[in-house]
């Protein structure tokens, strides 16, 4: 039962902070310099004068300020995030097309790099000082450091370009019509390279503080009382040192979850690959302010999401989180 | 004291790498229009020259003729300039939300926490992007979006070490003896919390020039100025074509942030030999 | 007439010398150490920090931090084997079947995330292989054998349930699930409070003498000393300075290091109360309240703790007040509130008799007149200030010009022993005692009238302990101070102490002068510390008192 309530009052937070970021888009376009409803028109649609007008009335922004903010709440809980005069369609419309390619993309990314990150951080403290744990240490910095954007587009220009061994563009093969089984391996290459790069970021982060936290847990007492009780090196690993280092592990996957949202946004326009993070960039392209902002607040229900999860996950493994 | 701090620096040799590295990029930074023969934005040569096709531009052009390293040596200028000035705010921002949320505790700490949480909760970069977009891109946009979304991580480890230090019983005496609070913060805390302040610091330039070349890539950059992003951005669209316009300014991204994340490892070796003074 | 073969010793350590990593205060941690521990024998290991005694119980487990620290020479011959020469699958062998360990912290020595019953389900399947439900019987067994209760609801509990006494008695079945040969435990006590401390070595003992074990004791108490060991070997500096039967060595210590030790042990020699009590009274405390509450978040609410429930006592110029308790008694909370640390809810302190704020205004009004000596010498000095600036910064805060407050400085440091080089050096130089000293001078620097003093001694070895209670002793003579003394050990309180005052929870339950308390004790709470105090000659209980 201590699950369920520390889960809600989750839960309510996320909720509140959605809110709060809505609160915050709405306070940018009045804080931006020029019109207001010129800047949610986009410049797209700031060229129709009849358009516009209809923004007006429905901003009304002779209204009282707290008025203004109620009622775009309220077309926010809604789920209406405005009209795309550009592209012709309700925002929300738009974003709902592209979610199930981004949920696609960043969750086989989060999946892949926390895998690979604990795997090798754990391998690497277990040789800790030899070559091996160099090695892992040396590649987890390079990726640390590498552009995202850069790393995608040399995976393309290796895989690709080069090697011609993955596409690079897209979700599926465009005019090959497949079905079943065989468009679920098509979308599966195609996924490939966008998620191994979004992943290796990341796995870089996650083995870093794997092997940080191993080290450091395995100089605790516990680990010692383990040892005077013969209990065997392998066990030890895993059950005393590997199981107490997760703990921060896992809330800094919750804290980077928001992050990786992010990296989606220059991963899938280098791969074109069509989810929200696509759509922002065209967003970007097009002055199309209130596509983006309604983007964003979708970007941010997603890392709310993510952390939830993290945070059932940490339940999950932190027996004494009943007590905070 | 300080010799000491050298001397466990000195150990760390990729600590040392990367100091040799930043270095030669202040250096070239400083040197800018010697090393750079050409304006970067200037139409220095033939479109989508090879390397070391031209001569006097041995990086190569892009799709405008622009010479490769003259815009790499900009773009140094530039980067350098965005990490360093944002992280400063940052700084400010950040020490100054955890300080008080971790010596006064109680609903000032709860109130500040959770507003630090929710700004954590925000995806960075999308924000950045978002306040970027709406404010127009110029070097102070990009400067002011880097710092608000980087703020919430320094004032939690602030926080973090102010809530400890505060318990100490230096300070219980210091308050004892008299002294008022902003002199207690900044006298006695302050200077036992600067090491992870600093080596955090290395970490956040590193991590800014990361967020500004993105913000760069996506066309967001400053206009004006060449950026490596930026250069890696317009060679999106003609990879097939000219791979060294993307693989050189990638390149010096990666160098600069390798080099600031590993003086930060030194800088943490150096400064935190002794965790909490105890000698024994 | 057969002869009796010659008893075998369980444990045979040879001319061990352990190594240190160059760069070390010395080139061996043990030097040349020798003991013999029978079957049903406890073997005392005494020394201070530093002298090696746990180096000697980690090689013979071998869980030293090779190849930073190793055994370079010597045999440790147990079951017929030299442990040395045995590799670490060997050593796992016997790790837990045939030896066991306690260590010195309770609290980190669970895995926090493993339940209780998990963790000695470990020792059993790391050596014999057992159907499910006799594993359960024997881990029952166990835990109900070290005295704990409800093992059926323990089995299936995680750690942060239990008290640090809990803790090391979950620990101890552990330890002794597999009825091993051999316990070592290396100062298993030190970290918990003195009625606890008294329960788990009563619980060793009845566990030894049922299963016959072999026990090596590490310690640094000789009280503990006196009341367990058979054998005793004292260390200093990696050196067996002395070694023999318990009570030969305490009634007849040969070497001057041992003599040194026992002699610094508060004897239970008790302050006389003066002829005439002063007239001023310093301090006086009313029905002083407190309470806080724990562990709240903005949504929920935390735990109230009554640390303070209606206090009451007084304190004239020159005497010494002890507040005696243990852990959770509350006595440090109302060092606090009468120094102006904490705020306190209800009740009224007067200081020469003017009534105090409480909250902000306490510490304005008294004007640094009322000081403070922590407990913590590690602590309790900002390890980037040097020494001078330190002791200097309270009168400098009210008002003395700089150069001034510096000369006082100086002179302060010669008062309390050290020299006036020492005010440029950082705290980080000096030893625990001599940081304490300097703690002593940063509040001797206000020319306080009220000294309150939390526990000043009990993080220091013992033979420094003596020391800097002298000094206290001196001070308050020369400027006749009234003091707060607050501690846990009534041995320290009774040498130190006008007037006791024993807390328990919050509440006095016991209050009057020293040399009466002690020996005449009304309240059962006062009995039972008493009691629990190890003593030096056991035969000095207080039976007579049951009368």
């Amino acid at each position: 039962m201590k699950r369920l309530q520390f889960m809600s009052v989750r839960l309510l937070q996320g909720l509140l902070a959605l809110l709060l970021i809505a609160t915050v888009n709405f306070m940018l376009v009045r804080a931006a310099p020029g019109d207001p409803v010129s800047i949610m028109a986009g410049e797209a649609g700031a060229s129709d004068p009849q358009f516009v007008a209809q923004l007006r009335q429905q901003f009304g922004l002779d209204q009282p300020l707290p008025n203004q903010l109620a009622s775009y709440l309220g077309r926010v809980l809604q789920l209406d995030l405005g009209f795309s005069y550009r592209q012709q369609q309700s925002v929300v419309a738009l974003i709902m097309e592209r979610l199930p390619a981004t949920l696609l993309l960043t969750g086989t990314a989060f999946v892949l790099s926390l895998a690979m990150g604990i795997g090798l951080g754990a391998l690497a403290s277990r040789h800790a000082g030899r070559w091996i744990d160099s090695a892992i240490t040396v590649v987890a910095l390079v990726f640390y450091a590498t552009p995202l954007y850069w790393l995608a587009m040399m995976a393309v220009l290796i895989f690709t370009v080069q090697m011609d061994l993955l596409p690079a563009f897209g979700f599926f093969t465009v005019g090959a019509d497949l079905r079943g089984l065989d468009k679920v391996l098509d979308i599966g290459r195609h996924l490939i390279l966008p998620a191994a790069t979004l992943a290796l970021f990341y796995m870089a982060v996650y083995a870093r503080m794997t092997r940080a936290a191993m080290l450091e847990v395995a100089q605790m007492d516990f680990v010692k009382t383990a040892r005077a009780k013969g209990v065997s090196p392998g066990r030890i690993q895993r059950r005393h040192v590997l199981r107490n280092a997760l703990l921060p592990v896992v809330t800094l996957a919750g804290i980077q979850a928001g992050g990786m949202i992010g990296g989606a946004v220059l991963t899938e326009t280098v791969f074109a690959w069509p989810g929200i993070g696509r759509l922002m960039f065209d967003a970007l392209l097009q002055r199309d302010y209130n596509l983006l902002l309604g983007c964003f607040l979708f970007t941010a229900a997603m890392a709310v999401l993510f952390n939830l999860i993290t945070d059932f996950v940490y339940t999950l493994v932190d027996p004494r989180i009943e007590l905070s | 004291m300080k010799s000491s701090f050298w001397r466990r620096f000195r150990r760390n040799k990729g600590a040392v790498f990367g100091l040799v590295v930043l270095a030669l990029v202040a250096l070239v930074t400083a040197l800018g229009p010697l090393v750079a023969q050409h304006d970067p934005w200037d139409m220095a040569g033939m479109p989508f020259a090879a390397p070391l096709a031209e001569p006097g531009m041995p990086l190569g052009t892009d799709t405008m003729g622009r010479d490769i390293l003259s815009g790499i040596v900009a773009g140094a200028r530039v980067s350098l300039l965005i990490g360093v000035v944002s992280t400063v705010v940052s700084l400010f921002i950040g020490v100054g939300v955890g300080a008080v949320a971790g010596y006064f505790g109680g609903w000032i700490d709860a109130t500040l926490m959770r507003f630090t949480e929710l700004f954590q909760a925000i995806p960075s970069f999308a924000l950045a992007i978002v306040l970027v977009a709406i404010f127009e891109p110029s070097v102070q946009s990009i400067v002011a979006a880097i710092a608000v979304v980087s703020w919430p991580p320094v004032a939690r480890l602030v926080r973090s070490e102010f809530l400890t230090l505060r318990q100490r019983d230096f300070v219980a005496a210091a308050q004892l003896a008299g002294q008022s609070t902003p002199r207690i913060i900044l006298t006695q805390i302050l200077p036992n919390a600067a090491s992870p302040i600093v080596v955090m610091a290395s970490l956040m330039i590193a991590t800014a020039i990361l967020l500004e070349s993105s913000l760069s890539f996506l066309g967001l950059g400053d206009p004006n100025r060449m950026s490596w992003g930026y250069m890696v951005g317009s060679a999106r669209t003609v990879l097939r074509q000219a791979w060294w316009m993307a693989v050189f300014p990638g390149v010096a991204i990666l160098m600069t942030v390798l080099a600031l994340n590993l003086v930060g490892e030194g800088l943490n070796d150096g400064l935190n030999a002794r965790a909490d003074g105890k000698g024994k | 007439m057969t002869m009796d073969a010659i008893p075998v010793p369980v444990l045979d350590v040879q001319d061990l010398d352990i190594r240190l990593p160059a760069g070390g205060d010395r080139a061996l941690a043990v030097r040349g150490a020798s003991l013999r521990l029978m079957a049903g024998q406890t073997l005392c290991v005494v020394g201070e920090s530093g002298s090696g005694k746990s180096m000697i119980a980690n090689a013979i487990m071998g869980l030293l931090p090779r190849p930073h620290v190793e055994p370079v020479a010597g045999r440790i011959v147990f079951d017929g084997q030299d442990l040395l020469q045995l590799g670490e699958d060997g050593l796992r062998t016997l790790r837990g079947r045939r030896i066991g360990m306690v260590f010195q912290e309770p609290m980190s020595a669970l895995n926090p995330v493993m339940r209780i019953g998990e963790q000695i389900a470990e020792v059993f399947d790391a050596h014999v292989r057992l159907p499910a439900a006799e594993k359960r019987r024997r881990i029952l067994a166990a835990l109900a054998d070290v005295g704990l209760p409800e093992p059926e609801v323990l089995i299936d509990s995680y750690p942060f349930r239990l008290s640090g006494g809990q803790r090391q008695r979950v620990v101890i079945a552990c330890a002794l699930a597999l009825e091993p040969a051999l316990l070592i435990c290396d100062e298993p006590t030190t970290a918990l409070d003195v009625t606890t401390q008294a329960q788990i070595l009563a619980l060793i003992r009845d566990l030894q003498r049922r299963k016959g074990t072999a026990v090596l004791f590490i310690t640094h108490d000789f009280g503990v000393v006196a009341e367990i060991a058979d054998q005793v070997v004292v260390m200093q500096t990696g050196q067996v300075v002395e070694a023999g039967g318990a009570a030969a060595v305490l009634a007849r210590p040969q070497h001057a290091y041992t003599r040194k030790l026992i002699a610094a042990i508060p004897d239970g020699r008790v302050r006389a109360p003066s002829a005439e009590r002063p007239v001023e009274r310093v301090l006086q405390v009313q029905d002083l309240r407190k309470t806080y509450v724990t562990g709240g978040t903005l949504f929920r609410k935390g735990r109230r703790v009554e640390a303070a429930r209606g206090l009451s006592f007084e304190l004239r110029r020159g005497e010494t007040l002890g507040l005696v308790g243990e852990s959770g008694s509350g006595k440090s909370t109302v060092g606090r509130c009468i120094v102006g640390l904490s705020p306190f809810d209800g009740g009224r302190v007067l200081f020469n008799g003017r009534t105090m704020q409480s909250g902000a205004q306490f510490r304005a009004q008294s004007q640094g007149r009322i000081q403070m000596v922590f407990q913590d010498p590690y602590a309790s000095l900002n390890p980037r200030h040097r020494v001078g600036p330190t002791i200097a910064a309270g009168p400098i805060a009210q008002g003395l010009p700089r150069a001034e407050a510096m000369a006082r400085a100086l002179e302060l440091l010669q008062l309390v022993g050290l020299g006036p080089e020492a005010a440029e050096r950082f705290p980080h130089e000096f030893s625990g005692g001599q940081r304490q000293r300097i703690g002593i001078a940063r509040a001797l620097a206000m020319r306080p009238a009220l000294l309150v003093a939390d526990e000043p001694v009990s993080a220091l070895d013992v033979s420094v302990q003596a020391q800097v209670l002298a000094l206290f002793a001196e001070v308050r003579e020369r400027f006749q101070l009234a003091m707060v003394f607050i501690t846990h050990d009534l041995r320290v309180a009774g040498e130190m102490c006008d007037h006791i005052a024993v807390m328990q929870r919050g509440e006095i339950v016991e209050y009057g002068e020293t040399a009466k308390v002690l020996a005449d004790p009304r309240h059962a709470y006062t009995r039972t510390l008493i009691e629990a105090q190890p003593r030096l000659s056991a035969a000095a209980r207080p039976e007579a008192l049951a009368a």
